[in-house]
């Protein structure tokens, strides 16, 4: 087991176009041994570039990698001591699961004993030993997904890369593997660098996520610490569900209190929040709330409460998304499931203040 | 909805045994001309399509009077080596053309495939004198290596449409497992390939089997011929076609093929379509 070290990576692309395009740019990072880490965003954002050049497949264009104290830039894939999962699971059709599970042990000419002793070991951990001498194509999805997982841990490899391995799967099956491979990760305690683009992936199952878009890192930090503080508008509106609502707003001030107002709503900003924004007074904002801070007030209060005019319903079970309108601006708060709600009906909704977000409407960056 | 039973014959087994009856027709006709003696084959007044007094004095004059085993044997030879280079050169030239991405990957495939729309008519005088100076004149040698030129263009490109189906994250993931390229292409390509590499390698066979032009012009020794070139030319005796034994010699030399063809027809096809079946 080692940690992993991105030092300035990055990678560039001649197009068919015969333009340079730049897939990951500046790429630093320290992956801890041990630690379970998310590359997660949009496609394109350059996160499976970044995995594949760690993996050996793709060449590095600047830059250096590092597993443990190891300069691995130069190195080909198969002597970099890494195992990776893919998307479509890439298993060899024309073998059996136990060759398939073995196919690596032999490349590293291991004794037919330990082979055997491994492949049943990571079966058996898998509960696939039943299916060992079936072919991938007899295989469900989350039968084949197994094998592929199996096939990285006969390895016993240094670090795991993981590309998308879910997302193959239905809804149902892709939760009951989240947590099957967050157990796997405690019980093989090993570092796992793991690419998505399902931000509830990444929340649910790294110690730490790199959100990415346009080939650079947005933010790096644990799964809490980017849902409150986002560093940049992009940020926020990736990670949570629904959507972090944006309003364009502007900061005024009045009877010496900091006020965030929008069209529809006029909020008061905390004291120790308010601290840091003197310097944006009567400046326009981007306002970000969470759907989960809009819940529904009984009675106005001011600086707080605002109305909002419902347009659709849409009951979860444990919460009811309402959009809603407030002003020009349309929103998703998310309330109390018991809430009794029409459509058409205008209601008052009331903001959670702690949690509210402001950003800057040029950079796009945190203001709080 | 059940068709019924003369809705089934119509429509399913009028026309297929109307495309049976035209397929096998010429192998009736080579089989039948065969057994007849030559006074029955000019006697226009009896029936065609019957034997009436059936012999098997074609079958002799073919195989006592001419080399015919020899021809075949040289046919075999000729085919099997020339197949065997084409298809180890096609495998090779068509991964390296799909998957290791150099520059020239793109027109270097592109102009494998001109090679391949060049006729014979045109290539075999220069040919000729390559084939002179190596010293290969009127030797086997001279087909089993002109041949693969327009083997090789072929099937390069049937594989290379073949490769091209079956996914790069298997490679990678071998790779990845710890084989280096040859491995992968030996342990993973390959496997995956058999289907494309069968019909390639059938259709190599039978074009090599075939082939008349090339064979005629570069073997001139009775010995070293093949059976389409010696059955035309040792049987056809100025101007008198003895139809018996050439029918005869047709039949012995189509009937290998056609039975490979029938037995590997389903790979053929899978290969031709290049599909991969997960």
């Amino acid at each position: 087991m080692a940690q992993v070290t991105l030092e300035n990576v990055s990678k560039h692309y001649v197009s068919k176009q015969s333009t340079e395009v730049v897939a990951v740019k500046d790429f630093n990072l320290k992956i801890e041994d041990k630690e379970f880490v998310v590359f997660v965003g949009p496609s394109g954002c350059g996160k499976t570039t970044t995995l594949r050049m760690i993996a050996g497949l793709e060449e590095i264009t600047q830059g250096k990698i590092y597993i443990g104290d190891r300069l691995i830039n130069r190195i080909p894939a198969k002597d970099r001591d890494i195992a990776m999962v893919f998307q479509n699971y890439a298993l060899y059709p024309h073998m059996t699961v136990y060759d398939n599970l073995a196919f690596s042990l032999e490349m590293r000419k291991l004794s037919k004993e330990e082979i055997q002793h491994r492949v049943r070991e990571a079966a058996d951990l898998l509960e696939i030993s039943e299916l060992l001498q079936r072919k991938p194509k007899q295989l469900s999805g989350g039968q084949r997904q197994r094998v592929a997982v199996g096939r990285t841990i006969v390895r016993k490899p240094q670090v795991f890369l993981f590309d998308e391995p879910l997302s193959n799967l239905d809804a149902k099956l892709r939760v009951q593997m989240r947590g099957e491979l967050k157990k796997l990760h405690e019980r093989l305690a090993s570092t796992i660098i793991y690419v998505t683009h399902d931000q509830v992936e990444a929340m649910t199952m790294g110690d730490r996520i790199v959100v990415m878009k346009d080939g650079l890192i947005q933010q790096v930090g644990k799964p809490l610490d980017l849902y409150f503080h986002p560093v940049n508008k992009f940020v926020a509106g990736f990670i949570g569900s629904p959507t972090m609502n944006f309003v364009e707003a502007r900061l005024i001030t009045s009877h010496q209190k900091l006020y965030v107002e929008a069209d529809g709503m006029k909020l008061l900003v905390p004291e120790e929040k308010a601290r840091y924004l003197q310097g944006f007074v009567n400046q326009k904002v981007v306002l970000g709330l969470r759907p989960q801070d809009l819940p529904k007030a009984s009675s106005p209060v001011e600086g707080e409460t605002f109305k909002a005019l419902v347009e659709i319903i849409e009951p979860i079970g444990n919460e009811i998304y309402l959009d809603v309108k407030a002003g020009r601006d349309s929103l998703i708060a998310s309330v109390d499931p018991k809430t009794k709600v029409t459509p058409h009906e205008e209601i008052l909704l009331q903001a959670n203040l702690e949690n509210i977000h402001l950003f800057d409407i040029e950079s796009e960056m945190a203001l709080l | 909805m059940h068709e019924s039973f003369w809705q089934k014959i119509l429509k399913f087994y009028l026309p297929l045994a109307l495309f049976i009856i035209f397929l096998l027709f010429p192998f009736y006709w080579m089989f039948n001309t065969s057994l007849k003696p030559m006074k029955e084959l000019y006697n226009l007044k009896l029936n065609p399509f019957y034997i009436h007094s059936p012999t098997l004095a074609n079958v002799k004059t073919l195989l006592f009077e001419t080399i015919f085993f020899r021809w075949m044997f040289n046919t075999f030879f000729v085919a099997i080596l020339s197949t065997a280079i084409s298809l180890s050169t096609s495998l090779l030239a068509a991964y390296a053309i799909q998957r290791l991405k150099f520059k020239t990957s793109g027109p270097t495939g592109l102009i494998i495939f001109f090679g391949y729309l060049i006729p014979p008519t045109i290539l075999f005088i220069p040919l000729a004198t390559i084939i002179f100076d190596l010293k290969l004149w009127d030797s086997l040698w001279s087909l089993v290596f002109v041949y693969p030129t327009f083997l090789i263009p072929f099937c390069t490109w049937l594989l290379m449409g073949y490769f091209k189906s079956i996914p790069k994250e298997m490679e990678e993931c071998a790779m990845i497992d710890g084989a280096s390229r040859l491995r992968v292409f030996w342990r993973i390509i390959i496997p995956l390939c058999l289907p494309g590499i069968f019909s390639a390698g059938i259709f190599a066979f039978t074009l090599s089997w075939n082939e008349f032009l090339y064979a005629l012009v570069f073997i001139s020794t009775t010995e070293s011929k093949t059976a389409p070139i010696g059955l035309v030319t040792e049987l056809v005796r100025g101007d008198v076609y003895h139809w018996g034994p050439l029918m005869t010699g047709a039949l012995f030399a189509s009937v290998p093929v056609a039975l490979v063809y029938s037995f590997f027809v389903e790979h053929y096809v899978a290969g031709l379509t290049g599909a991969l079946k997960e």
